[in-house]
């Protein structure tokens, strides 16, 4: 059965759950079974947001896994909260110009990506969970670039149609995101 | 040879003739609240529309006093109970019954959502200064240096704080246009109805109304008949007996 | 009367507390009433939103205390209402809760589990089992039915209701904070399509007829004199609890007619169990779940038979055996192994069932 579990973490306020959001909205418009927990704990702002999500070809049985297939770490603390999600079968990608240091888990990859950095200085930091997106799209490869972009014109097709050049700054974030790191077929 | 007084009771059509005798003690206050409120839902013809709920406490055996739809709850939560029926069924007149206890401690946050909700009911709030049912104990009104079985030297102001005044704070929180608070007492009936009669018309319109009435328990209050009216003579100086909020338009 | 918004099958993305407001719905209630505790808000925040078009009703009170007893108040007026709750509003709402096990009043609520005891964590656990069958100072008079997932939040939230009005005990939902926020695909149906008709809810306060010309006034009370006659309601309570009971119970086996290792979980624990059941399997190892639905009543002797075929049992919850100790009550004399995995206010995932199971076959259990 194909199953691509994905720990999506990072601070509170970098909008982990908004790509989260979008990523399960595509996995469903494109017919697949869809599980998307998002951790809350009792904080509105700040603290460490986790987004569990699982893509499958069947039916989900378990809400939440022990490991996740891809996990991403996008803060010092997300690394600290998330090494439990990782064993030898999972593909780590973490923020370098984010975190402090590099995750010592034990996984099949650890990639390192300046999603952050290239949000700053090339694009609009607003749109560094984009890139993100981007990159988990071509790390996870079981959706197509046409689907998220469905799903990103359902949450934002409205700031989208107000400003224009928002579309085509949120399009050229997810692509680039996505050539971060070469497909890694998981 | 016996003689028998051949005087028929009276009884109101909103109150149930197969409740058999009182089941108050002797001397009670609830007795005269009840069947003064049932008379005033026979003159304003509300038999029908009226819901009541009674809580726990004295109040609770006033469970089949009314020959209306009732309902006894638990303590304090006869308010949460009538207004839930009157927002499900707008058009009930509905009416919570309660001790000092149910209405200012143990229920007090729902008398005080209520009134600022300007929830659709009248809520009336026996006052006799103590809890009967239970004993004697001392009540949120219990009056400075009145003994009662939890407080055996007197109460100690000092310590329990000053008697709770239920109309005069559900006064100070209610939407004045839409509410009607007031004061009575069993001293005096014919007022009492007056009240009660203000009171329902309001909620007829739609408002929210709180009638606190000054009670007696002479079995917890250990008073004969002279003591009991003058402790009753002594509360209505102490709790203020009138008309707190009246919306314009009541008679 | 309320507007139905689900007139064909839809299929949706949803959260659990967005498919509850939309099951509510289909099923025709009329009011709700609520307070705020997570992880349950989002069927108070979904049932708000769509009021203007289903023509619904919704009180937000001060307190889970008073969301009860005005539940119990829309009840007795005659309206399909209902309420929903976690933790510590779980445990405060015990109150009106125990007034409608004693007055046999058609009371609804969906829990929405969260850690305990105390405020713990507003996430998820199951803890909660225990409380919302045997809460309150009574003898659990109750409809449990615990659910895993969307489409079971559908379902039963639905059919809640019926079960509720039928029979007149209170009658539960119990889901947890996963359930309530996760998002999943759910399908969505009007039950009349599935050949589900609401049962009808006569008002008690204002009922039909004039009073003295069609009817005597109602006087309903919970308060007896004494304590014969207490329990002669009692008795007939509990009668009437035994003799409706194999028409309420429900449960769900997986592949157990064979299983050596019988894994008994309930709610999303057993979603997961059904992961490692089928990991298992493709491992050689025998396993297989038994998930009881209803947790009031529990349907004892499908469980008991799964229980006898067994070589060993494995009892797992998100709590600390309140399942388990409800079920071995049930299967006194049976002489089958237990052993346990109890992960309190945590979710239990596949792979720790698996392990749990692989240490049992190498050391099997001796309880």
């Amino acid at each position: 059965m194909a199953r691509t579990r994905i720990v999506l973490a990072g601070e509170g306020g970098q909008g982990v759950q908004s790509i989260a959001k979008i990523l399960v909205e595509a996995g469903y418009e494109a017919g697949k079974e869809i599980l998307y927990i998002p951790n809350f704990g009792v904080e509105q702002r700040g603290g460490v947001s986790i987004a569990f999500c699982q893509v499958a070809d069947e039916k989900i049985g378990e809400p939440r896994f022990s490991k996740g297939d891809i996990v991403i770490m996008l803060s010092d603390r997300a690394i600290d909260r998330c090494s439990a999600y990782v064993n030898e079968n999972s593909t780590v990608i973490y923020d370098s110009s984010v975190c402090s240091t590099k995750p010592t888990c034990k996984a099949k990859e650890i990639i390192a990506v300046e999603a952050n950095k290239i949000a700053n200085e090339q694009l609009s930091a607003r749109v560094f969970n984009i890139i993100v997106l981007g990159v988990l799209l071509s790390a996870t490869n079981v959706l197509k670039l046409d689907d998220i972009k469905n799903a990103m014109e359902m949450a934002l097709g409205k700031k989208f149609d107000a400003k224009p050049e928002l579309r085509e700054l949120n399009y050229k974030a997810l692509e680039m995101g996505m050539n971060m790191i070469q497909k890694a077929g998981v | 040879m016996v003689q028998t007084l051949d005087v028929t009771p009276d009884i109101a059509k909103a109150q149930n003739p197969e409740a058999g005798a009182s089941k108050f003690c002797p001397g009670c206050g609830h007795g005269m609240i009840l069947k003064t409120l049932a008379h005033t839902i026979d003159d304003l013809n509300l038999q029908e529309k009226a819901v009541f709920g009674c809580d726990i406490g004295c109040s609770l055996l006033s469970w089949n006093y009314m020959n209306v739809d009732t309902v006894q709850t638990h303590h304090g939560r006869t308010t949460p109970v009538i207004y839930g029926v009157t927002r499900a069924n707008p058009g009930t007149i509905g009416i919570a019954y309660m001790g000092d206890g149910g209405g200012l401690a143990i229920g007090s946050q729902h008398l005080v959502n209520a009134a600022v909700r300007g929830e659709n009911m009248l809520i009336v709030l026996a006052n006799n200064t103590n809890y009967g049912m239970t004993g004697g104990q001392m009540a949120p009104t219990t009056m400075p240096g009145q003994k009662t079985e939890t407080t055996p030297y007197g109460r100690d102001c000092e310590v329990t704080g000053k008697p709770a005044k239920g109309a005069e704070m559900v006064a100070s929180i209610v939407d004045s246009n839409k509410a009607y608070v007031a004061r009575a007492t069993v001293s005096n009936l014919r007022k009492l109805r007056q009240t009660f009669t203000k009171a329902l018309k309001n909620v007829e319109k739609g408002g929210f109304s709180f009638v606190e009435v000054l009670s007696i328990c002479p079995l917890n209050w250990r008073t004969n008949n002279e003591g009991t009216w003058d402790r009753l003579k002594t509360m209505e100086e102490f709790f203020e007996v009138k008309e707190f909020v009246q919306r314009e338009g009541l008679e | 009367m309320v507007k139905k918004l689900i007139t064909e099958d839809t299929r949706m993305f949803l959260t659990g507390n967005e498919t509850i407001a939309y099951a509510a719905n289909a099923a025709e209630a009329e009011f709700m009433y609520g307070y705020p505790i997570t992880p349950q808000n989002e069927i108070m925040h979904t049932w708000c939103k769509l009021l203007p078009k289903t023509e619904a009703g919704f009180l937000q009170t001060e307190d889970e205390i008073s969301a009860g007893f005005s539940t119990i108040g829309g009840i007795l007026a005659g309206k399909r209402a209902f309420t929903a709750t976690a933790g510590p509003g779980n445990v405060i709402m015990q109150d009106a809760q125990s007034m409608a096990e004693m007055m046999r009043i058609p009371f609804v609520c969906a829990v929405m589990q969260r850690g305990g005891p105390s405020t713990a964590t507003v996430i998820y656990a199951q803890q909660e089992t225990r409380l919302t069958c045997f809460g309150g100072n009574g003898e659990g008079f109750r409809i449990v039915y615990s659910t895993a997932g969307h489409q079971d939040l559908y379902d039963y939230m639905i059919k809640s209701f019926n079960t509720a009005w039928k029979y007149r005990f209170p009658t539960f939902m119990l889901a947890d904070g996963y359930q309530g926020k996760m998002r999943e695909p759910v399908t969505l149906y009007d039950p009349a399509s599935r050949g589900i008709k609401m049962e009808p809810t006569p008002a008690v306060l204002r009922a039909p007829g004039k009073i003295d010309v069609d009817r005597k006034a109602n006087h309903i009370r919970n308060t007896f004199n004494l304590e014969e006659e207490l329990m002669e309601v009692l008795d007939s309570y509990q009668a009437e609890f035994d003799r409706i009971a194999p028409e309420i119970e429900e449960y769900l086996e997986y592949k157990a007619e064979d299983a050596e290792i019988l894994i008994i979980a309930h709610g999303i624990v057993a979603r997961s169990a059904m992961t490692a059941v089928d990991e298992l399997r493709a491992k050689g190892i025998k396993a297989g779940l038994f998930r009881p639905i209803t947790l009031r009543p529990l349907a004892v002797k499908p469980l008991r038979n799964a229980v006898s075929r067994a070589k060993q049992v494995l009892f797992t919850e998100s709590a600390n055996g309140q399942l388990a100790q409800m079920i071995l009550e049930k299967i006194y004399g049976l002489t089958t192994p237990y052993s346990t995995l109890f992960k309190m206010g945590v979710g239990v995932t596949g792979d720790d069932i698996v392990q749990k199971v692989e240490s049992m076959v190498k050391t099997p259990a001796t309880v």
